[in-house]
């Protein structure tokens, strides 16, 4: 798994990548109530917000990790943002990306990089 | 957190896990670890411990002891019928300014031969200086050495009737002194979050363990600032400085039925309190704007200082919302607005959302239906 300074994890699976918010992310947030994802097939760039998620006390941004192609999206935490408390590291992933330079990657934290980040 | 001040709970909080942020001037529990969703469902299914030490308790006698005096001395300040409050009982009020803007909102309790005053934290030193300038033929007294909790919720009346068995014959909007060990308790049947409940003042020293013993019950939780908003939003309840300010009259906000006929054109105590020109008025030609409810279509919050347009495309902003979130217990989001008064319940509106034009509907206030034992 490798992360980002905000927040996100990317798990590599088969040529796309998973991509969700941390389980410290998703408890500073709050409780979940609303998520906006993008539509698959969108083309990406470092950086760009992507998603939306309110919890009961704010909304904020989900940027894209890397630049690319959104594959796929969880429509699962649309339906039910909760899940995003309860499993961010599994079954609340947000989207899936097909990454335009895979070496990319290499870049971002590992886990004992983001656990110093957090702290 | 330099220069807050903490209410007599504060270690309580801490030992509870509470999240603290600055709030008022104190430094208050936000949320616990249940958090903020569970901990409003909880409050609405069981009970709910509010601190609510912040808040302005005041005294105010007259100078003659008969609190017929005190009444109609408040009543130069607020556009409410104080002096047909019965002993026993509490009221909501607000005082207004001469331009017929709200200064605070506050609940005012006859007790007997005195009234009792609790006020908005933020507005409890000006609301002080307010009456005593205001008031000179009473005596004033901010209470300093109590805490005010709140315990709501449908179980609150059984768990509190462990401590204090005769609560039990209060109903809405009651006032009553009740003993608890060697501490005298200053009760009301009230609250802040549309349901069944009570706010309970308790000396400084007893605070602590007076909470601990309701917070042994299996019912009772703690509930931080966090789900009181969220609550109190459901019930359709204004918060002082969003969704009332020195801006807004009472007849915008929707609180006509906070001002009782003795005191409106006709009535026994017509006027007579600061910006009744421009109120009576409202209440005679209706204003031209007024806080309403909203319920937006789909999942997305619109939250305070959202702006409103009639239509999907163009046009200027018709208003903005001043309070908004999501709705635990109408899993929904839920809004107020100040909007044109012609925009009659049930039509569609459009808030802005990250730039896309969102549809809501203006809908009847509460969002959830009230418990009150009345």
């Amino acid at each position: 798994m490798k992360y980002t300074e905000d927040h996100e994890w990317l798990k590599t699976e088969g040529d796309v990548v998973v991509v969700g918010i941390t389980a410290h992310a998703s408890e500073q947030l709050g409780d979940v109530v609303f998520v906006e994802l993008p539509e698959p097939g969108k083309a990406v760039s470092t950086g760009d917000e992507i998603c939306v998620i309110e919890s009961v006390k704010a909304a904020s941004d989900i940027r894209a990790p890397l630049d690319g192609e959104i594959v796929a999206v969880n429509d699962a935490i649309v339906d039910n943002p909760g899940l995003v408390n309860e499993d961010p590291t599994g079954t609340a992933w947000f989207f899936k990306m097909k990454v335009a330079d895979m070496s990319k990657l290499d870049g971002l934290m590992d886990e004992a990089a983001y656990n110093d980040l957090i702290g | 957190m330099a220069d807050l001040k903490r209410t007599v709970l504060y270690d309580l909080h801490l030992e509870l896990g509470a999240k603290m942020v600055p709030f008022a001037g104190y430094e208050m529990p936000v949320q616990y670890p249940m958090g903020v969703l569970k901990e409003h469902l909880h409050t609405r299914a069981q009970a709910g411990l509010f601190d609510v030490s912040h808040m302005g308790q005041i005294l105010l006698t007259a100078r003659s002891g008969r609190v017929e005096e005190a009444a109609l001395a408040l009543e130069r300040l607020v556009p409410v019928d104080v002096a047909g409050l019965a002993e026993g009982r509490q009221r909501y009020a607000l005082f207004t300014n001469d331009a017929g803007g709200i200064l605070d909102d506050l609940m005012v309790a006859n007790r007997g031969d005195h009234l009792f005053l609790v006020v908005n934290a933020a507005c409890k030193e000006a609301d002080f200086a307010h009456l005593t300038a205001g008031l000179p033929d009473c005596d004033l007294g901010m209470v300093t050495d109590r805490a005010l909790l709140a315990l709501q919720g449908p179980a609150a009346e059984a768990a509190l009737a462990r401590l204090v068995p005769d609560v039990v014959d209060m109903r809405f909007m009651d006032v009553a002194i009740r003993q608890w060990d060697t501490a005298e308790l200053w009760i009301s049947r009230s609250g802040y979050t549309g349901e069944d409940g009570f706010e309970i003042s308790v000396p400084n020293a007893f605070a602590e363990a007076f909470a601990r013993k309701l917070l042994a019950m299996e019912e009772v939780a703690p509930i931080g600032l966090g789900a009181r908003d969220s609550l109190r939003l459901e019930a359709g309840m204004c918060l002082y400085g969003h969704d009332i300010d020195e801006g807004t009259t009472p007849v915008e906000g929707n609180l006509t039925w906070a001002i009782q006929k003795a005191r409106r054109a006709g009535g026994a105590r017509a006027g007579g309190f600061p910006g009744a020109a421009r109120i009576l008025k409202e209440l005679a030609d209706g204003p031209a704007r007024r806080r309403v409810g909203l319920r937006p279509e789909g999942r997305a919050p619109m939250r305070e200082g959202t702006e409103i347009f009639a239509g999907p495309e163009g046009g200027a902003p018709i208003g903005a919302v001043t309070s908004g979130g999501f709705g635990p217990s109408i899993e929904a989001p839920m809004a107020m607005a100040y909007l044109p008064a012609d925009l009659a319940e049930g039509a569609t509106v459009y808030g802005e959302v990250r730039g896309k034009r969102l549809p809501a509907t203006i809908a009847p206030m509460p969002f959830q239906p009230t418990t009150y034992k009345r």
